[in-house]
C-alpha cells in the first residue's frame, strides 16, 4: 500500500525538480485532453511546448511574450512571499499603458530622448497608483486586497475601453477604436533589425537580477520572508507588517504597470481594445513556476512565453483554438500544485503493522 | 402602466441578483467549514458552458442546468484534492481554479458562439406568470424559486441542525474539531462539493436564462463579486440574500441608465459601477467594525493536516 510520509526537512532536490515533474507531467496531461477534444494531441502538446524552444526564428518572439510576464511576476513574487495577494496585476499593467500613453500622446508630434523615459516613468507611476489602492484599503482598513485588487482590473478594462472609443480616439483613424500610433521617439527601440526584440528583454533580466539581489541579500528583503512565514516573529523583529504590505504592492504595481507601458511603446505601438492580453494573470503562474524566486521566474516566464508562442504555431498546424492556451497554462499551475506536496512529503510503501 | 414598468424592472433585478446569490450563497458554506475557494469565477464559467452545451444539444434546459451543477462539483472536487488532499495553498488553487474556467469554457464553448437556446422560462401558468401585476411573484423561473428556498436552507441548516453545527465547528477549529472525532476532510470535501454545485448552477444562469447564448467569459467577474458578497453578508445567509439584491439594483440601474442613453455618462463608465460598488461596500464593512473580519470562521483559509 502506498502512502504519504511527511519529510524531516522539506526535499531542496523536490524544490528544483518539483516545477520540471510538474512540466513533464502536464505535457503528458496535456496530449490526453487534446487527444480526447479530437486534435492530434502529441503533435499539439509538442507545438504548445517545445517547437518555440526548438526553432531559433521563434526565440525573438519567445524573448518579446517572457519579458513581461517575467516583469509581473517579479513583482508579484515579492508580494506572494510576504502574504500579499495582488492578484489584480492585469489592471495594473493596463492603468501603467494607459499612463505612459497619455504622456505618449501629449507630445505628439515631438521628439527627444527624454519622452520615453517620461512615459515608462508615468507607467510605473500609474500602476503603483492602481496598485496603492488595494494597500491603503489593506493597510489602513483590513480589506482582501485579493477582491479589491482583482475588482480594480475589470475598473482598468472598461477605463481604457471608454479612453479609446471616446477621448483618445485617433482623430484620423477611420472612427476605429484605437489611439494614434506613437511616433519614433515614443517606441522602444528595436535591438535587433527587422524584428520585435525590444529594450524591454534586456530590462527584464536586469530587474530580475535586481529583485534577486534585493530578496536575497537585503534587510529588506529578508522583511519580506519573515512577514510571510511569521508575521509574530516579524513583530517581535521590528519588522512593519504593513510597511512590506506597502511596499509589496507598489512593487507589483509599478513593475506590472511598466510592463504595460513597454507592451504599449513596443510590439502595439498604440492603446486598442485588445490591449488586454491577460499577461497579468498568465504572470501569477509564472511567479508560481518559479518558484517566487527571480531566477526561477526568469525560466517561468520562458516556459509560459512559450505556450503563448506555440499556441499560435497550433492553431496554424493542429487549429487548435487559442482558448487552448489558457487551458494549457491553467493545467501547468494545477500540475505544478499538485507536485508541491513531494517538496514535504515522499511516497513509500506502507510499513506493515506491528 | 407605472406598477407594468416597476414589475419589470423588479423582474430584471430579480433575474440580476439570482446568480451571484447562487454562487455566494455556496461559497458561504465553503467558508464555513473554514476553505477559502477563490475558483468561484472558474466554476461559475465552467457551469455556464456545461449547462449551455448540454441544453443545447439535448434540448433540455433542466438537463443543461443539473450538468451544470454537476460540472461545478467536479472542478469543485480537483480543488479539493488539491488543497485538501494535497496540502496545495488555497489562495494560488483557486485562482489556478478561475484560470482553468476561463480557460475550459472558452475552448469549449468555441463551438456554441452565437448559438441560441430556448431561455429558461417561468415555471407557474400564464394566468399567473403573465398578469401584468401578479408576476412579480409568480413570473420568474424555477432557479429564482430555488435560490430563496435555499437561502432558508442553508439558514436553518447553519443554525438549527447538528451537521451544520459540526460544519462551523470545523471551520471555527478545525483541530478541536477532529479531536473530538470529526472527519474534517470529508466535511469540507462535501462543503466544496456543495459550493461547486450551486456556483455551477449559477453559472449556467447566465448561459440559459439571462443571455440564453454562448459569449466568450459571460460571467464578466460576477463571480468575483459572489466572493465579496460572502464577507459583506458577514457570512450570514439571510444578510447574503440582502446584499445579493442590492447588487442586482447596481447591475439593473446600470442597464436602466445604458438604455436610457445619458450622453456624458459613457456606457464604459457606467459598466464600471458594480465593481467600484463592490470596493466601496467591501470599505464600509470594514468602516463599520473596525475588525474588518468580524464573522469569519476562524480556520478561514488554514490548511489542515491530521497528523
Amino acid at each position: 500500500m502506498l502512502e504519504w510520509r511527511r519529510r524531516r526537512e522539506p526535499s531542496a532536490a523536490m524544490l528544483y525538480a518539483s516545477p520540471l515533474i510538474a512540466v513533464a507531467l502536464t505535457m503528458l496531461i496535456g496530449v490526453a485532453v487534446f487527444t480526447a477534444m479530437g486534435y492530434p494531441g502529441a503533435q499539439a502538446v509538442r507545438d504548445i511546448f517545445l517547437t518555440p524552444f526548438l526553432e531559433p526564428q521563434r526565440w525573438p518572439d519567445l524573448g518579446v511574450k517572457a519579458a513581461p510576464l517575467v516583469m509581473i511576476a517579479l513583482g508579484l513574487a515579492i508580494g506572494f512571499r510576504a502574504n500579499v495577494w495582488n492578484i489584480g496585476a492585469e489592471g495594473q499593467y493596463i492603468v501603467g499603458a494607459i499612463a505612459g500613453t497619455g504622456v505618449a500622446l501629449a507630445t505628439h508630434g515631438m521628439t527627444g530622448w527624454w519622452i520615453l523615459p517620461a512615459m515608462a516613468f508615468a507607467g510605473i507611476l500609474g500602476g503603483m497608483a492602481f496598485a496603492a489602492v488595494p494597500a491603503f484599503l489593506r493597510v489602513r482598513l483590513g480589506v482582501s486586497e485579493i477582491l479589491t485588487s482583482l475588482m480594480l482590473t475589470y475598473v482598468a478594462v472598461q477605463g481604457l475601453y471608454y479612453l479609446v472609443r471616446g477621448p483618445w480616439k485617433d482623430p484620423d483613424g477611420f472612427n476605429f477604436p484605437q489611439t494614434r500610433l506613437f511616433g519614433a521617439d515614443q517606441t522602444l527601440p528595436v535591438l535587433a533589425e527587422g524584428s520585435l526584440v525590444h529594450l524591454g528583454i534586456p530590462l527584464a533580466l536586469a530587474i530580475a537580477l535586481v529583485a534577486w539581489l534585493v530578496l536575497e541579500k537585503t534587510t529588506a528583503g529578508y522583511a519580506v520572508k519573515v512577514v510571510g512565514l511569521a508575521p509574530q516573529a516579524a513583530r517581535h523583529g521590528g519588522f512593519r507588517a504593513d510597511g512590506v504590505t506597502w511596499a509589496c504592492l507598489l512593487a507589483g504595481g509599478g513593475l506590472a504597470g511598466l510592463a504595460g507601458l513597454f507592451e504599449a511603446a513596443g510590439p502595439f505601438g498604440q492603446l486598442t481594445p485588445q490591449f488586454p492580453s491577460g499577461y497579468g494573470f498568465t504572470a501569477i503562474i509564472v511567479a508560481f513556476l518559479g518558484r517566487l524566486h527571480p531566477l526561477g521566474i526568469v525560466f517561468g516566464g520562458l516556459a509560459l512565453a512559450a505556450t503563448y508562442v506555440g499556441g499560435e504555431i497550433a492553431q496554424t498546424t493542429v487549429k487548435l483554438p487559442q482558448a487552448a492556451t489558457g487551458l494549457f497554462q491553467a493545467l501547468l499551475l494545477f500540475v505544478l500544485l499538485a507536485t508541491d506536496v513531494l517538496v514535504t512529503y515522499r511516497i513509500g510503501w506502507k510499513a506493515r503493522a506491528a | 402602466m407605472t406598477s407594468a414598468i416597476l414589475v419589470s424592472i423588479l423582474m430584471t433585478l430579480v433575474a440580476a441578483s439570482t446568480p451571484i446569490l447562487l454562487a455566494a450563497l455556496g461559497e458561504l458554506v465553503v467558508e464555513k467549514s473554514g476553505v477559502l475557494n477563490l475558483g468561484v469565477e472558474g466554476m461559475m464559467l465552467t457551469g455556464a458552458v456545461a449547462g449551455f452545451a448540454v441544453a443545447y444539444s439535448t434540448g433540455s434546459t433542466a438537463l443543461g442546468l443539473a450538468a451544470a451543477g454537476a460540472a461545478g462539483v467536479a472542478v469543485g472536487m480537483v480543488f479539493a484534492i488539491l488543497t485538501l488532499s494535497l496540502n496545495a495553498n488555497q489562495v494560488a488553487t483557486g485562482l489556478a481554479l478561475t484560470i482553468f474556467g476561463i480557460g475550459a469554457s472558452s475552448l469549449i464553448g468555441a463551438g456554441f458562439v452565437g448559438r441560441t437556446i430556448t431561455r429558461l422560462g417561468p415555471v407557474f401558468p400564464d394566468a399567473l406568470s403573465d398578469h401584468p401585476v401578479l408576476r412579480a411573484v409568480f413570473g420568474h423561473d424555477g432557479v429564482v424559486y430555488l435560490s430563496l428556498a435555499l437561502v432558508l436552507a442553508v439558514g436553518l441548516f447553519l443554525r438549527r441542525t447538528r451537521a451544520g453545527l459540526i460544519l462551523r465547528g470545523v471551520g471555527e477549529n478545525d483541530a478541536s474539531a477532529h479531536a473530538i472525532g470529526y472527519r474534517v476532510i470529508a466535511i469540507r470535501y462535501a462543503a466544496i462539493a456543495f459550493g461547486g454545485a450551486l456556483a455551477g448552477l449559477g453559472g449556467a444562469y447566465f448561459s440559459l436564462a439571462l443571455t440564453p447564448m454562448w459569449a466568450d467569459g459571460l460571467t464578466a467577474g460576477r463571480g468575483w463579486i459572489a466572493l465579496a458578497l460572502v464577507v459583506f453578508a458577514g457570512w450570514r445567509p439571510g444578510r447574503l440574500l440582502f446584499g445579493a439584491y442590492l447588487f442586482g439594483a447596481v447591475m439593473t440601474a446600470e442597464l436602466q441608465l445604458k438604455a436610457a442613453g445619458i450622453a456624458w455618462l459613457a456606457p464604459e463608465l457606467l459598466a464600471m459601477a458594480p465593481y467600484l460598488a463592490t470596493i466601496a461596500v467591501l470599505t464600509m464593512m470594514s468602516l463599520g467594525r473596525q475588525a474588518g473580519r468580524a464573522g469569519a470562521p476562524a480556520c478561514l483559509g488554514k490548511p489542515f493536516s491530521a497528523s
